[in-house]
């Protein structure tokens, strides 16, 4: 009894602070994403443009890599301190299967295209989750070092794997999802078969197999920053990363990198909205997200980073660099030149044996 | 005390009994004294006791199944998975009842990534119920078990119904048993699938690394304590500071120098190149291994092991080594059996301190362990941040609490905590 | 004793000096010689060398020029492990992690002494300390006095030639110190060993010694057997540091058969003993104890010179009483008398007139 009674004491203290803390934000709005360079682009393209219209202050905080587990905690604390979060779909779709995103009717809340055409229609395909905003299309492709790969540059993804033609060590991202799709396809899967071979046991255990074969091999990373630095380190010969990663290390800081776009695998990062903010904060939040996702705004982010725009009719606006003059388009994932072979992750698939796929990769790292 | 005997209670001057003469009299500094401690008694309770509680809690809270499908639950009681049928028709109209009332809340979802934790596919399986659910009309009276089936049709897998059955309890031993590498079943505790046993092995390293790691900061921190506590003390100062200088720096930023250092283009193997020590082509590999990781760890946490062993060795007299080698004894001797015997309790806090930081420690690991320097915080992270298994994580963190609550209980009785001192 | 020859010196330090800083030398031209069984304490201020001297002797320090030699041997080289010296030290230095017993144990074991041999040893040195009960405690566990006698028995224990110690009864209270002083001897006397002993406690130096060595910055000043050293305190720092002392300053007025004529500088005379003074109109510090002041002139001699002073305060004692006077404008003139059925008790503002022996008075350098 006692301690129910403390625990609700503790929580109506917290409610209290939460209050107090909402009313002095009346003007304030926390916007959460990736910080570095991406957040920059939001910066210039969204909240800038944003706080001269409207007079509202944004607060960046750079937790998006924690947003999922600091959203649980926060509404369990029934203390929600953020407005608006950039999450990655899977994310997205995760927070709105455990209720704590918002969701959302794309006709009514967000804008339509100049032409008229409805925003459920201009984003298509992308809107993966009911609570989800796509704001960009990125993809997880493969850098290599051009200097330490003789003269027979990389064409294909399953060169990773070929470690008499490419030596030395390689990075991929600590988890499976990915992975294990370019191991099956390395290993002769169909693209069409992927997810079917990965469904089943034996599926399993010839991906890892695959992985097997380059295991001693690997430098396995967290975060995006890592491979372009083991790259200009001269550690790695190849890795995976984020290609707006690789876009900067290339055309920003000039290291002899070369980009490997087959089998590049899409993935998309948009906003998402908690639930349960009040009232007010939840309109502008709206506010802010209608005027952040029109098909102006999400053109004018590519200009500072080689992300494509989630709308059909942003992909004509795209223009130059704002600092380099060069054309983005050729950089974007979804450039036709680019995107000859691209694996397409499939969402509601990793959702459900993400767990399971998991627990396995991990054993298999471990052993 | 007066040796008079009375029958009654002894009574003080006015008449009142002592004791409460005396009760009364200590009240008032109880009170005072509680006063003084209030604000960190409360601190204490608010960050500390009711987050372990509520983590002791939630690793067997398994509430969700009955609270979101309370009709289901109750009739599968009545449900006998040996017999290789599956459930009648009332079991699928509760369902249907539950689904739709979970897909009015939008809960249904929740407790399909619930009981996904346990089998792939029960995500998609109530998120595409859910979705039909909201159409249910209850009261037409058709057969749900085929509707069911219909939209899904894992609802005709026996599979399906015991795991539903099996996980439906209010308090599990799920969580801990898959933190050990098994699993509950309808036919109890199991070992989990060869291919997905990881956890006990991560105990394992982590325990097995961080006994490494103490033992390697006791054994370069023991000389560095020994000189700062026999120094004069303005180069002891001095010392100090070069000693507690990684406490001044992020823990992000020293750990990525490691990396810098110990990569294989990195400074050490330039180094060990440069003077001929080792051919080009042959670069040590001492990161993203067990070795990066305990070099950076015992690098991060060594300070933890000097400053208890110089705050011991600080109290040993030099009149004790003295006197030794005056009754005969060595130098050798003399260290070996008077001033290492005095100078355990600093090795045992420093030890206690550096091993329960290390096995709780998951940065480091993560950013320079690779695959095979990674420890069982490194799971609890990603469980807590982005399977969202907080149950696990629970379980796991419960299982690590209760580890080094052993250890210390272990130590007690072999060293003695009282031989413990940090100052 | 005091007329030791170097052929059977057991301890001998020969023109040893000693500087940690290459500056100053702490430890300054010093010659001294023990022979076998000879209770010798060092006694002087702090920083006057005397724990330099015994850390030399012990090992624990090396003297920068000159030669320390036992049985004739010189031990500058040899490590204190080897020296066979049993130590006790200032604040015991008993090893707290062991038992009493395994204490004692502890030197007999590091020169592989076997057990039943070990046992006896211990039990006989514990008992010899009356300390035959506690082999089992640990040194926490006794008061002051209990473990001055432990460390006392394990310095002992391996029976060493040569015991050195350092202000042992520092810390213990004053009726515990003089029972420890009588046992100390008592015991060194009966296992005829050699002991150096280093204090700051002239009274500890004076009963428990043979002979007592001064010292003062960096030097031996005088080396007496104690009865010498109080009565016939060769020099002003002598005579000022070992008891308490009166002194008066004047010249030397005439000078005879050992004895002399001192005129204080306020024209009043005294009779005094020439120590350091050989010649009329000498400068000179006289110096006089104050239990060997007379004030009944009927136990003076009858043509002795005597002084005016007045009673400034009157201290009781118990067994002693002690006066201030003025005398000769020296407010810090102290007599002292036993506490006798006929002495009388002076009343301050009395005045009255002192007076000594001759020889009990002695004029020393100025």
């Amino acid at each position: 009894m006692k301690f129910t009674k403390t625990l609700m004491a503790t929580t109506a203290l917290t409610m209290v602070a939460g209050v107090a803390g909402a009313a002095d934000m009346a003007d304030e709005m926390t916007i959460v994403s990736w910080g570095g360079a991406y957040t920059a682009s939001q910066m210039n393209a969204y909240h800038k443009p944003y706080m001269e219209k409207t007079g509202v202050n944004i607060i960046s905080d750079d937790s998006s890599a924690e947003a999922v587990a600091k959203l649980r905690a926060m509404n369990e604390a029934n203390n929600i301190t953020w407005d608006v979060v950039d999450v990655v779909a899977s994310d997205a779709m995760r927070l709105c299967d455990e209720g704590l995103a918002l969701e959302i009717d794309p006709d009514t809340m967000l804008a339509d295209a100049p032409d008229g055409t409805k925003a459920s229609e201009d984003f298509g395909d992308l809107l993966v989750s009911e609570c989800f905003i796509p704001q960009i299309v990125y993809s997880t492709t493969f850098g290599y070092r051009t200097d330490m790969v003789g003269d027979k540059a990389p064409t294909t993804v399953c060169d990773i794997f070929d470690l008499a033609t490419y030596p030395g060590k390689r990075s991929l991202q600590k988890r499976p999802i990915d992975n294990m799709e370019w191991a099956l396809y390395c290993d002769g899967v169909a693209k069409d078969d992927i997810y079917d071979v990965l469904g089943t046991d034996a599926g399993v255990d010839r991906a890892l197999a695959k992985l097997d074969t380059i295991k001693d091999q690997v430098v396995w990373w967290t975060a995006g920053a890592e491979t372009p630095q083991l790259l200009a380190d001269g550690e790695v010969v190849m890795g995976s990363t984020f290609n707006g990663r690789l876009f900067s290390a290339i055309a920003e800081q000039n290291q002899p990198i070369g980009m490997l776009w087959d089998m590049q695998s899409f993935d998309l990062d948009g906003w998402i909205i908690p639930a349960g903010l009040s009232p007010e904060r939840q309109a502008r939040a709206l506010d802010y997200v209608y005027f952040a996702t029109d098909t102006q705004r999400l053109a004018d982010q590519a200009k500072y980073i080689s992300y494509g725009p989630a709308r059909k009719s942003s992909a004509p606006l795209v223009g130059k660099h704002a600092d380099l003059g060069i054309d983005m388009a050729p950089h974007m994932p979804t450039d036709p030149a680019n995107a000859a072979n691209v694996h397409l992750y499939d969402y509601s698939w990793w959702a459900d044996n993400r767990d399971d796929l998991d627990a396995k990769f991990q054993a298999w790292l471990a052993k | 005390m007066s040796d008079i005997k009375t029958n009654g209670p002894v009574l003080a001057a006015d008449g009142t009994p002592l004791k409460r003469s005396l009760a009364r009299a200590l009240r008032v500094e109880k009170t005072r004294a509680l006063m003084l401690i209030a604000p960190l008694l409360i601190f204490v309770l608010i960050s500390f006791i009711i987050p372990i509680v509520s983590m002791l809690f939630r690793s067997v809270d398994n509430r969700i199944v009955e609270d979101t499908m309370p009709y289901t639950v109750a009739a599968l009681k009545t449900w006998d998975a040996s017999s290789g049928a599956l459930p009648d028709e009332p079991v699928y109209a509760a369902l249907a009842r539950d689904m739709k009332a979970a897909a009015e809340k939008k809960e249904h979802t929740r407790i399909g990534g619930r009981l996904n934790y346990e089998e792939s596919g029960f995500s998609s399986l109530f998120r595409k119920t859910g979705r039909a659910a909201k159409k249910f009309d209850l009261d037409s009276g058709e057969p749900f078990k085929a509707k069911l089936i219909d939209i899904h049709k894992d609802w005709g897998k026996i599979e399906t119904w015991k795991i539903m059955q099996t996980h439906s309890v209010d308090y599990t031993n799920g969580y801990f048993l898959n933190a050990v590498d098994m699993k509950r079943t309808p036919d109890g505790a199991q070992m989990q699938d060869d291919d997905k046993r990881v956890l006990l092995k991560l105990f394992g390293r982590t325990m097995w690394m961080s006994l490494v790691i103490t033992g390697m900061c006791i054994l370069l921190g023991y000389p560095v304590a020994w000189i700062l506590a026999n120094l004069p003390a303005r180069q002891a100062n001095l010392l100090m500071i070069l000693v507690l200088l990684p406490f001044w720096t992020s823990l992000l930023v020293r750990t990525s120098a490691w990396k810098v250092m110990l990569q294989q283009q990195g400074v050490i193997n330039d180094v060990l190149v440069w003077l001929g020590f080792i051919a080009d082509d042959s670069r040590l590999i001492i990161i993203n291994n067990a070795t990066g990781t305990i070099i950076a760890m015992t690098h991060i946490l060594l300070p933890f092991m000097i400053l208890p062993m110089y705050s011991v060795m600080q109290t040993i007299q030099p009149s004790y080594l003295r006197a030794a080698k005056s009754l005969g004894a060595t130098n050798w001797t003399a260290f070996w059996r008077v001033y290492f015997p005095q100078s355990i309790p600093g090795i045992g806090a420093g030890s206690i301190l550096v091993f329960i930081l290390a096995i709780g420690y998951y940065i480091t690991p993560e950013i320079v362990g690779g695959n095979k320097g990674v420890f069982i915080s490194n799971r609890i992270a990603y469980h807590i941040s982005t399977s969202l298994n907080w149950g696990l994580a629970a379980a796991l963190g419960s299982i690590l609490l209760a580890a080094v609550l052993i250890l210390y209980w272990a130590y007690d009785k072999i060293v003695g905590i009282d031989n413990v001192k940090l100052g | 004793m005091a007329n030791t020859q170097n052929e059977d010196a057991f301890v001998a330090f020969e023109r040893v000096q000693k500087s940690y800083d290459g500056e100053t030398l702490v430890v300054k031209d010093l010659n001294l010689t023990l022979p076998k069984g000879e209770f010798l304490t060092m006694l002087g201020p702090s920083g006057s060398g005397k724990t330099t001297c015994l850390m030399m002797l012990a090992g624990f320090e090396t003297a920068t020029h000159g030669e320390i030699k036992i049985d004739g041997v010189s031990i500058n080289n040899i490590p204190p492990h080897k020296r066979g010296i049993g130590m006790v030290f200032q604040n015991y230095a008993l090893f707290p992690h062991m038992t009493i017993a395994e204490n004692l144990s502890f030197p007999l074991e590091v020169r592989k002494i076997g057990k039943s041999d070990r046992e006896a040893k211990v039990k006989r040195a514990l008992d010899m300390v009356e300390m035959g009960s506690f082999g089992g405690r640990r040194p926490a566990q006794l008061s002051g006095g209990q473990q001055q006698r432990v460390a006392l028995a394990r310095a002992l224990v391996f029976e060493p030639e040569l015991v050195l110690m350092d202000e042992p009864l520092g810390a213990l209270d004053k009726q515990l110190r003089e029972k420890m002083q009588f046992e100390i001897t008592h015991l060194a006397h009966e296992l005829g060993i050699t002991t150096v002993y280093v204090t700051h406690d002239q009274t500890e130096a004076l009963t428990m010694s043979d002979r007592v060595a001064v010292f003062d910055d960096g030097r031996i000043q005088q080396i007496a057997p104690p009865d010498e050293l109080y009565e016939s305190p060769q020099n002003s720092f002598v005579a000022q540091f070992i008891g308490e002392n009166n002194t008066l300053s004047g010249t030397v007025k005439q000078i005879s058969n050992g004895k002399c004529v001192v005129q204080l500088d306020n024209g009043e005379e005294i009779d005094a003993k020439p120590v350091n003074v050989s010649k009329v109109g000498e400068r000179t510090t006289v110096s006089i104890r104050p239990e060997r002041v007379e004030f009944d002139k009927t136990r003076l001699h009858a043509d002795a010179h005597t002084l005016k002073a007045e009673v400034l305060e009157f201290i009781y004692m118990g067994d002693i009483f002690r006066t201030r006077l003025r005398v000769a404008g020296n407010d810090e003139f102290i007599i002292k008398s036993r506490n006798a059925p006929d002495q009388v008790r002076l009343q301050p503002g009395q005045q009255i007139e002192i007076g000594w022996l001759a020889e009990d008075c002695r004029a020393l350098e100025a």
